[in-house]
């Protein structure tokens, strides 16, 4: 099976080590995977924030550059959930965007529902607690696929987050547009997030982590976010997730 | 031809600014996160009742294709409405916008020669600010549901559909009737029972006097000229039941085309409501029944932007809207802001795509961008309303900030191609190169300092992902 990642040009620019857990993991698990470098970004900033038409020309890029492969995977829900959900009605009547909207996935719903994983031989012996973000779980409908994943690594202590399906808060353009709204939103994230003692909050977005993460970062508050596929990739021989990170709530 | 929009308490300062003062006002935000999260539980309990039986789901799809059907016959379900009311002996008046329904509900009114009416709670009639309309021409209305009555007591808004004082705790309540509510002394407690004694005899003295009641309603079924109103408190019944004339205000989106559509909606609307199997009081009235409730039937079906909305492909979906503010209760931005941010009587998340929709999205630009799109509105609600698909629809139409769309046409511009995209990723890490040993950014200047108020923001690292994969021969 050819399978192309999705970086998501925010992870390219921002987050390069999710992008490699996901090749690690992959190949860890027997799997060609390729990293086509005409990639750029899927349009779900234009689209949402009512750009359509400069979002069109970057869905037909992305149908260009993903058409040949068998399966198309993506670290990031609210990406995957942007080319399978909101792309057929962008792009209306086109075989080929339609066709390789259905192919994306997320992370977890390849590894579960495509390839079958249920081990994926991580080792992360942390307190670790799991935000599901609002697209993946709403959009795409993830359900525990992702915690089911992580359930499965050796030595990770999973501690559930209350209120854990209420957004960030972070929406995109709505953090700055609507900041004062969004700050509260986050400050009750955090709030949750803190009471269960995580060393580590995971989640399948790393524009909600950023999100998260800058709150954490400016209380000071001992606690970093960090992609779920970064902990599936852990390995024994690994740094743990605190070693040489002074400043709270960064990704790395 | 453009179809006019409507008029009335739909419009109020942009979002942002009308949300502020409202996040930080402590009580305010502990009223809201007690009083939503009461009515969430319940709501999820006996939703869940129907989910374990299968039965939700088929439900919720009844629901909005028999909606989808309405909105596609409107104009002769409409004439078809009006035609079996009046053969039943109602009178139906139509009216385009607010000021037109309130010119022929306070003309019906001065017809009977009464200076006071009593009230059904009723969207239709706070949409058209219908009792200012008729003090300004001497004319006392008495809200007579608790609630209501307790906004209006207060000179105040409402801020929730189904529960208009939510912002106000029982205490703020006690100190409002002692002040302002005429037999009520020093005596009361802020029991909810005490408080609910004290309306109900203030109430039940206008009960059994007045002679003209206005109300709204919740469904109008065509093939039977019929009006429904749902409620929970009896007053409905009182108001509907006791006086000689009844003035119904309607929105034309609450026709239902057959009368055992009501079997879909009465399941659907008190369990995403109340969070009850059913609700205590449920009237029915088909014109005039002779000796039996008011003598004089009249409905005011209005307009008020609702063509306007229904012309709209993706935006119609906002008219099967059946008011249950299962929305509002759910929604994590209406939990920290409340109703009256929105400055509409429709807040929430229904509000943000009907508002705009009844006004014309350039008087209510702010209320699409009121929302994260996380999609627990959509999820809840009982006709499935695709909220989330209707705010980006609105952003699309909404008036453009011109630094924001050459920012935008800059950006699409530079991911038009791998070339100008490579060399983005390294104007911004070279951009950031300063701050990097920092590791985040605490200030930026505007518009990011809206970020960086309570947020720190990572600097990029010195590779890219992709950089990182030539460098390492395919990531190898």
């Amino acid at each position: 099976m050819r399978i192309a990642l999705f970086i998501t040009c925010v992870n390219d620019l921002m987050f390069p080590e999710t992008g490699k857990a996901v090749v690690r993991l992959l190949r860890g698990l027997g799997h060609e995977v390729d990293f086509p470098l005409e990639q750029t970004c899927c349009g779900q900033m234009h689209a949402n924030t009512g750009y359509r038409e400069e979002a069109v020309p970057l869905v037909r890029r992305f149908a260009d550059v993903f058409g040949s492969y068998d399966a198309v995977v993506s670290p990031s829900g609210s990406c995957a959930a942007m080319v399978r959900d909101s792309y057929p009605g962008l792009v209306p009547r086109d075989d080929r965007v339609a066709s390789v909207s259905s192919r994306t996935y997320e992370l977890s719903e390849l590894l579960v529902d495509v390839l079958g994983v249920t081990d994926t031989g991580a080792y992360f012996p942390h307190r670790v607690t799991y935000h599901p973000t609002c697209h993946g779980l709403r959009m795409l409908g993830l359900g525990d696929k992702p915690l089911s994943l992580l359930r499965g690594v050796r030595g990770i202590e999973l501690a559930e987050l209350p209120a854990a399906e209420e957004c960030c808060g972070f929406g995109g353009t709505f953090a700055v547009k609507n900041a004062e709204v969004s700050t509260a939103m986050l400050t009750d994230k955090c709030r949750n997030a803190l009471s269960t003692d995580a060393e580590v909050l995971a989640a399948a977005d790393n524009s909600c982590l950023t999100h998260i993460g800058g709150g954490l970062s400016r209380m000071r508050a001992g606690m970093r976010v960090m992609h779920y596929a970064e902990i599936l990739a852990a390995r024994e021989h690994d740094l743990g997730p605190s070693a040489g990170h002074v400043d709270e709530g960064t990704l790395r | 031809m453009t179809i006019p929009h409507g008029s009335g308490n739909l419009v109020g300062l942009p979002f942002p600014t009308a949300a502020k003062p409202r996040v930080r006002d402590i009580g305010l935000r502990a009223n809201l996160r007690r009083a939503t999260g009461t009515i969430r539980a319940k709501r999820a309990a006996v939703v869940g009742e129907v989910e374990e039986t299968g039965d939700w789901e088929p439900l919720r799809e009844a629901g909005r294709a028999i909606k989808a059907r309405t909105m596609r016959h409107l104009p002769e379900l409409l004439e078809r409405f009006e035609a079996k009311a009046t053969e039943a002996g109602a009178v139906v008046h139509w009216a385009r916008d607010a000021g037109e329904a309130n010119r022929i509900v306070a003309d019906l009114i001065r017809r009977t020669g009464e200076r006071e009416v009593v009230k059904v709670k009723s969207m239709a009639t706070q949409e058209i600010g219908l009792n200012e309309a008729l003090a300004a021409q001497g004319i006392a209305a008495t809200e007579t549901d608790l609630a209501e009555l307790i906004v209006q007591l207060a000179g105040d808004e409402p801020s929730h559909i189904l529960v208009p004082a939510i912002h106000k705790n029982r205490s703020e309540i006690r100190e409002l009737f002692r002040a302002r509510m005429p037999g009520t002394d020093d005596s009361l407690t802020d029991e909810p029972r005490d408080l609910a004694e004290a309306a109900r005899k203030h109430l039940r003295a206008k009960f059994l006097s007045a002679k003209v009641a206005v109300s709204g309603a919740n469904f109008a079924v065509a093939e039977t000229g019929t009006l429904v109103v749902v409620e929970s408190e009896g007053n409905g019944r009182m108001c509907l039941t006791l006086p000689e004339t009844l003035i119904s205000v309607v929105g034309v989106e609450k026709i239902l085309p057959e009368f055992a559509d009501l079997e879909v909606f009465m399941q659907l609307l008190p369990r995403s409501s109340t969070g009850e199997r059913m609700n205590p009081y449920t009237s029915m009235w088909t014109g005039v029944t002779e000796g039996d409730g008011p003598s004089s039937v009249h409905i005011v079906l209005i307009d008020n932007g609702r063509s306007a909305t229904l012309a709209d492909e993706v935006g119609r979906q906002a008219l099967h809207c059946i008011r249950c503010s299962a929305c509002l209760n759910v929604c994590p931005v209406y939990e920290r802001t409340g109703g009256h941010a929105y400055g509409s009587v429709y807040p929430g998340p229904i509000g943000a795509i009907l508002s705009p929709q009844l006004t014309g999205i350039e008087a209510n630009k702010t209320l699409p961008f009121a929302s994260t799109l996380c999609g627990a509105c959509y999820e809840v609600c009982p006709v499935k309303i695709n909220i989330p698909e209707v705010l980006v629809h609105l952003r699309q139409e909404s008036p453009k900030n011109l630094a924001e769309k050459s920012a935008m046409g800059a950006a699409a511009w530079v991911m038009g191609s791998r070339r100008r995209y490579e060399a983005g990723l390294r104007a911004a890490r070279m951009g950031s190169f300063p701050w990097r040993a920092k590791g985040s950014l605490k200030h930026m200047p505007w518009p990011m300092s809206g970020w960086t108020s309570s947020r720190d923001l990572p600097v990029p690292p010195k590779e890219s992902f992709r950089d990182w994969w030539k460098r390492e021969g395919e990531g190898r």
